[in-house]
């Protein structure tokens, strides 16, 4: 397969040059130095790494460059890029929804991707649309307090 | 003109000497062999500095792992120089500028580094008035420091219009005007955490995140079993591979059980150097005859120095090992400058610590070595060495060229340091009137922290039995105070149920610790203990314990559903002088009974036949969303006593509360942590 030299990356095209084999979360962060994607296990286990494509929460560890190359991707740096916080991430804050801040990007998009499939979610679903996010430092009663208010506010991806 | 560091060497004041034992070396994860003797600065301007953009940064060598100690920090800095914390910038963990300091560890910073931030702040303080007074000749006593700027009168100037941006010259009085807690204004409040902002838009750089130009990306080569030696190793068609460069080296001394000798690879990006790294074909020593995660407890029983314990009627508990799993695996970045200094980038607690360990293992002096501890993904306890840092710098040595190291979530489960396994044996005899005649207590390997009961008891024996560990092992949240907690309060349950009384009852029996008894109450008080009702499948348990100055009590509600138990609701207390800030208060409690409730009930690395089973986090389970219970706090405030740490502390009645709803529940008395890894037989 050819290299990869293009990435729609929060509404841009980036210019790049990756084996489409490499991981999307290593282009992200290696090449287009989009740090805010963390790595966490590198198998799909924490979901620190989710991004957006095409408005999809997705695993970045998982995703080979090559499979998104002609995808509309949106990482945490995209997420308010007027500089105005986006609802979720407003919510965190104000809930106090992190310790480390290692989990909160992926946690957030995770949360921008429940709020579009659910706009009201419970307390039972956001507990099973999230529950493949792991925040280490414990944080999960405020992100799920902050998941509620963001849905108060309307959010929308 | 003399830099930071001359500063220090020449006129450094007060000497703070650390004692380290045995066990807190031990418990330290291998740190402290050096630099447990430092002088604490006492200049004004060792700890801040007045900058000419009116900012005022204060430095400090404790590093923020997400336990907000760059917040309350802050906090401490802005309530004495009557200064907003939006002007005020820390500097942590960087051992070119701030002061040394031994390690963000043992819930020092509050108790440490926040009066001593204070006082640096109060004696600033008083030196602005100083400035203001010569400058404008007018009396001390009628200027005030208001919202960060000096007035007198109808007069009025910025702190940076008085310094120009020259250092506050002046030590600090050995006992500063400080503001007591009553009267705070920004201690003591919910000051929102610092660089949050950041954290939620992705800015925000930890050490994993560091990039330095024409850097290189490393990896390194491990044994398939801990303590296995390298025999041959074939590396040409990793060698062959383009830009990768292979690199043998050895290092100083042995890096826990993963030896001395360092087989690396370095390429240009990640995945070539995954390729080459897979490329190297070795073979290694069998490694027979070791201990595993079953017969490790017997392990330690054999090996105990100085012998074991005699008394037939002890009951013994076990206590796993478990894993930090920070969500940042470690990561470091090294970088030599011609003149052979070496600069690193590294998630660690112990930055100081570290650069011992580098200048130590390279042969170069401390002052060839500068570490920079940008904000790490959590610790726990578990960073408290330079492994990814040594490896790092021997790689960028080999190689030439900066070379970044990070730890893959593997290395991370397989060859970091973990919370010790143990095993406990307890026995305690209880007078007719249900007060304790005796009470013995015997740790194996786990540690001493929190091994002293609070409970009165006429006669106690207490006692740690350092033992061998097959694994590599170290500090974490609480060290062993969560397993001695764990096996104090479930047996001072079955003590009460023998003695058919109340556990609460039975307690407060034996309890004469008024702080204790204080949180104790609070707990039971928010939980309804006394109006609990029992239904089938589900049980109560409280427990409750002191250390570090931090008091703790949970309650606990579980549930027992075809032998899988749910954590259904929580309420904890807890109290540790005066508060610092409430929301990060609140906010430690809940992530420490969250964290707790892993190592309860499922977490413990599987190992046999010198390979650990649980290298990944497929294969290791850490708390979810789903098994969080309702949690209520409690946060005592004791304005009248110095505020205390509270990372640790809060982390030590849950497990044990839980036991004691799982027995009340099932009739079961489980005496292991983890408590359910595959449910509990009912």
């Amino acid at each position: 397969m050819a290299r990869i030299t293009h990435l729609d990356v929060n509404g841009k095209r980036r210019p790049i040059d990756a084996d489409p084999e490499r991981t999307l979360l290593s282009v992200l962060r290696d090449d287009l130095d989009l740090t805010g994607t963390k790595y966490g296990c590198g198998e799909g286990q924490c979901a620190a790494c989710t991004v957006l494509v095409e408005g999809q929460p997705t695993k970045s560890c998982l995703t080979k460059v090559g499979a998104v190359a002609e995808k509309k991707i949106v990482t945490i740096e995209g997420l308010a890029p007027e500089g105005k916080l986006h609802p979720v991430q407003e919510a965190f804050l104000e809930a106090d929804a992190l310790q480390c801040g290692w989990c909160t990007p992926g946690m957030i998009l995770g949360a921008v991707g429940l709020l579009k499939r659910s706009p009201h979610p419970t307390d039972a679903e956001i507990v099973s649309g999230m529950n493949g996010h792991i925040c280490r430092c414990g944080t999960y009663p405020r992100i799920v307090k902050a998941i509620h208010t963001a849905a108060g506010k309307g959010a929308k991806a | 003109m003399i830099t930071r560091r001359d500063f220090f060497a020449v006129i450094g004041g007060g000497i703070v000497i650390w004692i380290a034992s045995d066990a807190d070396a031990q418990e330290s994860g291998g740190g402290g062999r050096r630099g447990m003797t430092q002088r604490m600065p006492q200049q004004v301007s060792a700890w801040l500095h007045v900058d000419e953009d009116g900012l005022v940064t204060v430095y400090t060598g404790k590093v923020e792992v997400g336990q907000n100690s760059r917040t309350s920090l802050t906090q401490a800095a802005a309530e004495e120089l009557h200064l907003a914390p939006a002007n005020i910038r820390m500097v942590m963990g960087d051992t070119a500028v701030t002061p040394f300091d031994m390690g963000t560890f043992g819930s020092m910073t509050t108790p440490q580094m926040w009066p001593q931030i204070r006082r640096a702040a109060a004696a600033a303080r008083e030196m602005l008035i100083d400035l203001a007074s010569q400058k404008w000749s007018v009396e001390r006593g009628g200027i005030h420091i208001v919202d960060g700027k000096v007035v007198a009168g109808s007069r009025s100037a910025t702190f940076a219009e008085l310094t120009k941006g020259q250092q506050l010259s002046g030590t600090i009085p050995s006992s500063p005007s400080l503001t007591p807690a009553t009267e705070w204004k920004v201690a003591g409040t919910s000051v929102a955490k610092v660089d949050g902002a950041a954290m939620v838009t992705g800015a925000h750089k930890y050490a994993y995140d560091v990039k330095r130009p024409g850097m290189l990306y490393g990896k390194v080569l491990y044994p398939p079993e801990y303590g296995a030696k390298l025999v041959s190793l074939d590396s040409s068609a990793a060698e062959a591979m383009p830009g990768v460069k292979v690199v043998r080296d050895t290092f100083k001394a042995n890096r826990g059980l993963a030896g001395q000798e360092l087989v690396g690879v370095v390429a240009r990006d990640p995945l070539t150097a995954e390729k080459a790294l897979a490329a190297l074909k070795a073979q290694w020593s069998p490694v027979t005859g070791t201990p595993d995660s079953k017969t490790v407890y017997q392990h330690y029983k054999e090996t105990a120095r100085g012998g074991a314990a005699t008394n037939p009627n002890l009951v013994p508990y076990q206590v796993a090992y478990i894993a930090h799993v920070p969500l940042e695996p470690r990561a470091a970045v090294a970088e030599f400058d011609a003149s052979g200094k070496l600069t690193v980038w590294t998630g660690t607690q112990r930055p100081f610590g570290v650069r011992s360990e580098l200048a130590e293992d390279l042969g170069l002096s401390e002052e060839q070595v500068h570490v920079l501890m940008p904000d790490t993904g959590s610790g726990y306890g578990g960073k408290h060495n330079g492994d990814a840092a040594l490896e790092a710098a021997r790689l960028a040595r080999a190689a030439g060229k900066p070379v970044k190291r990070n730890w893959s979530r593997e290395d991370e489960m397989t060859w970091a340091y973990f919370r010790p396994g143990g095993l406990i044996e307890v026995h305690g005899a209880v007078n007719p009137d249900g007060t304790l005649a005796s009470w013995e207590f015997h740790n194996y390997n786990s540690g001493p922290s929190g091994l002293q009961t609070p409970y009165e008891a006429a006669q106690k024996t207490e006692q740690v039995h350092n033992a061998d560990s097959p694994l590599r092992q170290g500090s974490y949240r609480g060290l062993a105070g969560t397993a001695n907690h764990f096996v104090r309060e479930c047996y001072m349950d079955e003590l009460a149920h023998s003695a058919k009384l109340d556990p609460l009852e039975f307690r407060l029996k034996n309890l004469k610790n008024d702080r204790l008894r204080q949180v104790l109450q609070a707990a039971v008080d928010k939980f309804g203990w006394q109006a609990k009702k029992k239904t089938a499948g589900h049980g109560f348990g409280l427990a409750c314990g002191l250390e570090k100055g931090g008091y703790v009590a949970a309650c606990a509600e579980v549930a027992v559903t075809n032998g899988a138990v749910k954590v259904v609701r929580v309420a904890q207390a807890f109290e540790c002088g005066a508060i610092v800030n409430p929301e990060h208060l609140s906010n430690q409690v809940e992530g420490a009974i969250a964290m707790g409730i892993g190592g309860a009930l499922f977490e413990a690395i599987q190992f046999a036949d010198a390979k650990l089973q649980t290298n990944r986090l497929s294969k290791y389970r850490v708390p979810r969303f789903a098994d969080i219970p309702v949690i209520q706090t409690v946060l005592v405030d004791r304005k009248d006593i110095p505020s205390a740490g509270a990372g640790e502390t809060p982390i030590m009645a849950i497990a044990p509360a839980i036991g004691n709803a799982i027995f009340d529940a099932t009739g079961r008395r489980i005496r292991s942590l983890p408590m359910a890894a595959n449910g509990v037989s009912v």
